[in-house]
């Protein structure tokens, strides 16, 4: 149906779109996770209140959540070039979806840890557990079937993103799916590309919530 | 109980007061607490849902900070400790809680090592401890199971067997029997009981239920409106309680014998010098002749009967007199009340 090279060339946005979605995750969990950490543990029934920081954090976090990626995308290149040294490429790409999933991630990670029962983080400080050790032994390990479902919303959010990125050359199935089927009207390739995206979509989801439901001990 | 020492107090407790500060105004919720608990014992706190016991309890190990007073744990004013050494103290601490507080996604043995873990005692040394209570507390079999798939008494056990890894000196129980049946209820005492006489751990029991208080402790204290209303031995305050409150809690039912009928009457008290004996059936049989209970509320603590007992005695002045002198050779304080008619 398609040309060896239209293959090797949906192969490879395939590949880019994977390698851009990983990376850009591992990158944003980097960020988001201690910042979710923070808004749940200095909120004022955490562990360690401290009312203006989390006033101040929450409202960082919506502002840069609340900047369409298409406008933060454009916003962000200088910073790009400073640190990929392009602007265009998959990893170029990486720098503004990590800008803007660090603070979605760091909503998921808040809300997944505030379903933690309080009464289990009671009981492991009248064990004299300190502030790292209640994150660390008790917040983290008791979230972790909810934590790994919002790793895969937070996977397949940043690979519709990823596809996004293709307006400004960013690679992956994306920039295929605007340079073919917007730009060249072959529309054939550009439903490839989106049956791709959904296909990986599925994936993501479904591994992950697997993953979430085997590791949950709750029964 | 030869093993409660009184010469230093485990806990000491002086002039404590809390504040909650809530957006609708000022909360009190304790006020005016002064008490010792001793070395060994073990020591109730009692009172209605919101009189301010579950706040007092987080006192002791200053999960909840007074607002006002100090409580001393071993000696030390826990006010003025850093926050290393009040983790570190917390560690001599154990505390129970009504709904466990399990730790859902580990395993029986990971949870009792988790207090050991957090104390940085080495793996393999804390695994032999957390096997050896976990058999203390009859769940060895339970040991890779998930908290998920026990029964509630089988969870306070592990959350039993959790709070003492550590070899603490008190142990906490916050209601730590309401969420569960009576028959549960009953194994669950009788375990902390034992804790209490085998490894010489002074208990504290935050309870909304009298008979907990009755079956367990050697001294109580009754918390009414965020005030320690009456503090004593459990069979002082169970046989004479003062106050209202105290009355309340002891018989909820109300008091009943200013009311009751009949000519001569007398009271019986037991204050648990006598043992549980069916006194007034025997003096039936040996006197042949009938007496009517007017009133009666016994209860037994420890195989001993506490409570009262009002009877009508037979119309014959003889034969009453001598039922009287009967009951008083059997040592039981008996007090002729008149004006039921």
């Amino acid at each position: 149906m398609f040309e060896p090279e239209v293959l090797k060339m949906l192969g490879r946005g395939l590949f880019e779109s994977i390698y851009m979605t990983l990376v850009s995750t591992a990158l944003a969990y980097l960020f988001g996770l201690p910042l979710g950490i923070a808004l749940v543990v200095t909120d004022n029934t955490g562990i360690l209140p401290k009312k203006n920081f989390n006033r101040v954090l929450g409202l960082i976090i919506n502002l840069l959540r609340s900047v369409p990626f298409l406008i933060l995308l454009i916003a962000v290149l200088p910073v790009t070039r400073a640190i990929v040294g392009t602007t265009i490429g998959s990893n170029a790409t990486v720098v503004p979806l990590v800008i803007a999933a660090a603070p979605f991630i760091a909503r998921l990670v808040e809300s997944s840890l505030k379903e933690v029962d309080k009464g289990v983080i009671e009981a492991a400080r009248s064990m004299g557990a300190s502030t790292m050790q209640v994150i660390t032994k008790v917040l983290l390990p008791e979230a972790r079937p909810s934590l790994l479902i919002g790793s895969a919303i937070a996977l397949t959010t940043i690979l519709s993103y990823s596809a996004m990125a293709g307006f400004v050359g960013g690679g992956g199935l994306g920039d295929i799916a605007i340079r073919y089927g917007y730009y060249r009207y072959e529309t054939d390739i550009m439903l490839v590309t989106v049956a791709l995206l959904v296909v990986l979509v599925q994936v993501l989801q479904e591994a992950g919530m697997k993953l979430a439901r085997m590791s949950d001990k709750r029964k | 109980m030869s093993e409660i020492s009184t010469e230093q107090p485990i806990i000491r407790i002086e002039r404590l007061g809390k504040v909650f500060h809530t957006s609708s105004g000022d909360v009190s919720a304790l006020e005016d607490i002064s008490l010792q608990i001793y070395q060994g014992e073990i020591f109730g706190i009692i009172g209605m849902s919101g009189a301010g016991k579950s706040t007092l309890v987080r006192c002791i190990n200053f999960l909840e900070q007074p607002t006002e007073g100090t409580v001393y744990f071993d000696g030390k004013d826990l006010s003025k400790l850093s926050k290393r050494e009040l983790y570190k103290i917390r560690q001599s601490i154990g505390m129970i809680f009504q709904q466990f507080n399990l730790l859902m996604q580990r395993t029986v043995l990971s949870n009792v090592c988790f207090p050991l873990e957090i104390a940085n005692v080495p793996k393999r040394k804390a695994r032999e401890k957390a096997e050896q209570l976990l058999s203390m507390v009859g769940l060895i079999d339970k040991l890779h199971a998930y908290p998920a798939q026990l029964s509630g008494g089988q969870r306070q056990r592990v959350a039993i067997a959790r709070a003492l890894a550590t070899d603490p000196k008190v142990l906490l129980c916050d209601e730590a029997t309401s969420a569960l049946d009576p028959s549960t209820t009953r194994d669950v005492l009788k375990l902390l009981k034992d804790i209490n006489k085998r490894l010489v751990i002074t208990i504290v029991v935050i309870t909304h239920e009298m008979h907990v208080i009755e079956e367990i402790c050697n001294r109580v204290a009754i918390i009414d409106d965020s005030r320690i209303v009456e503090i004593g031995r459990v069979e002082d305050v169970f046989t004479n309680p003062k106050t209202s409150a105290a009355r309340r809690l002891v018989f909820p039912e109300g008091h009943a014998v200013k009311t009751a009928p009949g000519s001569r009457c007398c009271r019986i008290v037991f204050d648990g010098s006598s043992a549980y004996e069916p006194i007034i059936a025997e003096m039936v049989l040996d006197f042949r002749q009938l007496v009517n209970i007017l009133f009666a509320d016994t209860k037994n603590i420890d195989g001993k009967a506490f409570g009262q007992i009002v009877i009508q005695l037979p119309d014959n002045e003889i034969i009453a007199d001598r039922m009287i002198e009967y009951l008083r050779e059997k040592r039981l304080a008996v007090e002729e009340v008149d004006g039921y008619v």
